[in-house]
């Protein structure tokens, strides 16, 4: 049996579903002008700037949504299932900064930085996917966005969680896949990436994000909506009305994008957190916010949808124990609500910093949770009894080759991050961070790149100086190549 | 007489302590009928209250949305007692002139409103210029008004960027050596604010407050030194 988290029931689903409808009405969403005739074309009344949607036409976007879709890696497997209770983890995005790995200090993230962090996530196989992880400062930030994703495409070959920073610039991160994905054609058929796209909290669809939502339906490319509710602030105080909020800007969201291309792959996602009221910051590992990211998954698995939430970051600037703490709990309840993305491993002070040391010791937690949800399975015909037979009351199970043949499959072996009194660690007696630090070393160490094959590197190389060089970018900096010896 | 003022006073501080907006501003037309000082009225009354409020805020002691109510209470108080003050030829002694905003591509004030509120309860001239500000904005205000201080808030992380943009547009327009900058909001740090060359960095609006003033201190001293 698997085991399964769940905050609300039916009754209370379905009248967050109810006012939510009711919100996209009246007091409606703002809307940017380059969806007006698309709204009004559909019925919907968009009055100075606000659209009013009637429930009739948010649910009949609602249907045409897929209930399922893959992302593809490089070798075009699908290994990202958006469906159902399926679990996956990326690490956390766009972060500008990271604790510097000698000082353990938060200084800007360079590019070489955000390679370092894509290799040690390409090594881990609780990631599931990427992200474009950081912003690089040794970047000119008008190309800061595709620029976090030529790295993650040229050392990755997992897919990957991106998003653009603005309306034109997607399309240049579109070119960017399109020519790593070998055309058009094939990027559509086999996505390697999801585009997250926010509103702006409450009930805001920016001239960007509207922009990013139709330009994704019309290219096939997946968008995730990144709703973000600020419980108090930028939302209703309490949970529940927050989750209204959530689910309005989702159901908004997702009629716009279906009215521009009825079917396109779409998520529904978030990245919500309660505000607190002492200090104004948004803390992502409050345990309300965990609630508020599983509450408002739970209400689009209600729909039958594929669902986002961004859990597994704490907001100590150091990474400690309260930072663990806070990640860990997050990644468990995130991953027993079935929510299929779940973004934010390796970040903490309140998501404006990274660890790779973190990611390291997040991926622990996260291996814990998968094993959780794997749940207790009866994996011999008799639990005991047959067991029993044949050891008797001596107890030597360690010499049955049940246990042989099965411990594999019921217990998970940690890392060396995870201190199990290991003989063979080095530096025993070192605490959690020196030993990820350790872990983070030996997996550079081994990290391999694969070649997109000299064309595609050709292609993705000549683009990229081009676009640098129009935004003064001298080199590519984190792009190290022998094959390309102007680069080398 | 003077325990009735003493009284009033103390109900001028507790209504803003409160939050009470129309007690603050009952208070404020009753202290103008029976002749007290609009002056007195804010300093010996008002101001203690948001001072109050500041300090418990800084103790954990009040939270934001009391704080909120806090400044709206002060807002009907100042809305009944300024333009006395402005009748009768005075004004508060003025500690800086601020332009405040949130920088471009953010929508988010409230972090931004606690620091204007604070700020002009401590006697600094803030002009709010709202949100989704560009440098070019805080640059042309910053001149217009002859700002000390020019305060830029963010709360998203990509939106932080672009305080590094107003540093920018302050030193294009030629402003940079007059005016000092201070940047605040969520995500910013320390750190950043040393990073993009901002004066300075407050984690929340008592703290902005303590900043102006030394700001300002600052600039008095520097000012001092230059040559006649």
């Amino acid at each position: 049996m698997r085991p399964k988290f769940q905050l609300l029931n039916n009754a209370l689903v379905e009248r967050i579903i109810g006012e939510a409808f009711e919100l996209i009405k009246n007091p409606g969403v703002r809307v940017a002008p380059y969806v007006f005739d698309l709204l009004r074309g559909a019925g919907i009344e968009v009055k100075d700037g606000v659209a009013h949607i009637p429930e009739s036409v948010a649910r009949k976007a609602l249907e045409s949504v897929p209930r399922a879709f893959f992302l593809y890696d490089r070798k075009g497997e699908a290994v990202v299932r958006y469906e159902g209770d399926t679990v996956h983890f990326d690490p956390g995005s766009s972060c500008l900064n990271i604790l510097d790995p000698a000082t353990q200090q938060a200084r800007p993230a360079l590019a070489a930085d955000l390679v370092r962090l894509v290799q040690v996530a390409e090594m881990l196989p609780q990631f599931a996917a990427q992200s474009t992880a950081m912003v690089c400062d040794d970047v000119p930030p008008e190309i800061g966005d595709w620029y976090r994703l030529l790295l993650v495409l040229w050392y990755s070959e997992k897919p990957v969680v991106t998003g653009a920073f603005s309306a034109a610039s997607l399309h240049t991160l579109l070119e960017l896949i399109t020519i790593e994905s070998g055309g058009a054609g094939a990027l559509r058929q086999r996505p390697r990436a999801v585009f997250d796209v926010c509103p702006s909290p409450p009930l805001n669809w920016s001239e960007f994000a509207s922009q990013n939502l139709v330009d994704l339906a019309r290219a096939g490319v997946p968008a995730e909506i990144v709703s973000m509710p600020l419980a108090g602030a930028t939302a209703p105080v309490t949970l529940a009305g927050s989750v209204v909020q959530h689910a309005a800007e989702c159901i908004s969201g997702i009629t716009i994008h279906q009215l521009a291309q009825p079917g396109a792959p779409i998520v529904w996602g978030g990245a919500p957190a309660i505000f607190d009221m002492r200090t104004g910051k948004t803390p992502m590992g409050a345990i309300e916010t965990a609630m508020l990211d599983v509450a408002c998954a739970e209400v689009g698995k209600y729909f039958g949808l594929p669902t986002h939430a961004y859990l597994v970051a704490g907001d100590g600037s150091v990474v400690d124990a309260q930072v663990e703490m806070e990640s860990g709990m997050s990644a468990l309840l995130g991953a027993l609500a079935g929510v299929n993305m779940i973004s934010g491993a390796g970040m903490l002070d309140f998501l404006a910093c990274h660890s790779i040391e973190k990611l390291v010791i997040d991926a622990e937690a996260i291996a814990s949770a998968q094993r959780l949800i794997e749940g207790i399975e009866p994996r011999t015909e008799s639990l005991a009894r047959e067991m029993f037979a044949k050891t008797g009351l001596q107890g030597d199970f360690l010499k049955l080759k049940e246990t042989r043949a099965l411990f594999r499959e019921e217990q998970h072996f940690p890392s060396a991050v995870i201190d199990r009194g290991l003989s063979t660690i080095k530096d025993a007696g070192a605490g959690v961070l020196e030993r990820a630090h350790q872990r983070v070393e030996e997996l550079v160490l081994t990290y391999e790149r694969r070649s997109l094959g000299p064309g595609r590197e050709q292609e993705m190389i000549a683009f990229a100086q081009r676009e640098g060089r129009n935004a003064g970018l001298e080199g590519l900096p984190g792009i190290v190549c022998p094959e390309h010896s102007a680069l080398a | 007489m003077a325990a009735m003022s003493e009284e009033r006073f103390a109900a001028m501080r507790q209504s803003i302590v409160s939050g009470a907006p129309d007690t603050a501003g009952g208070l404020a037309h009753e202290a103008l009928t029976s002749g007290i000082a609009p002056l007195d009225a804010i300093n010996s009354g008002f101001v203690l209250g948001m001072h109050d409020v500041g300090e418990q805020f800084a103790h954990g002691q009040m939270f934001l949305p009391d704080m909120m109510a806090s400044a709206e209470a002060m807002r009907a108080a100042m809305a009944v007692l300024e333009p006395e003050l402005t009748k009768l030829g005075k004004s508060r002694p003025m500690a800086g002139i601020v332009v405040l905003g949130t920088t471009k591509g953010d929508i988010h004030e409230i972090g931004k409103i606690l620091v204007g509120t604070m700020l002009t309860a401590n006697g600094f001239r803030v002009h709010d210029l709202g949100v989704d500000v560009s440098g070019d904005r805080f640059a042309a205000k910053a001149r217009e008004v002859g700002a000390d201080i020019v305060g830029v808030s963010a709360l998203l992380t990509t939106t932080m960027r672009n305080q590094k943009g107003v540093i920018e547009s302050l030193e294009k327009a030629g402003l940079r050596s007059q005016v000092k900058v201070m940047v605040g909001g969520a995500p910013v740090s320390r750190g950043w604010a040393e990073q993009i060359g901002a004066d300075g960095y407050a984690k929340d609006a008592m703290s902005a407050v303590t900043l102006a003033r030394e700001l300002m201190e600052q600039k008095t001293q520097a000012s001092a030194k230059e040559p006649a």
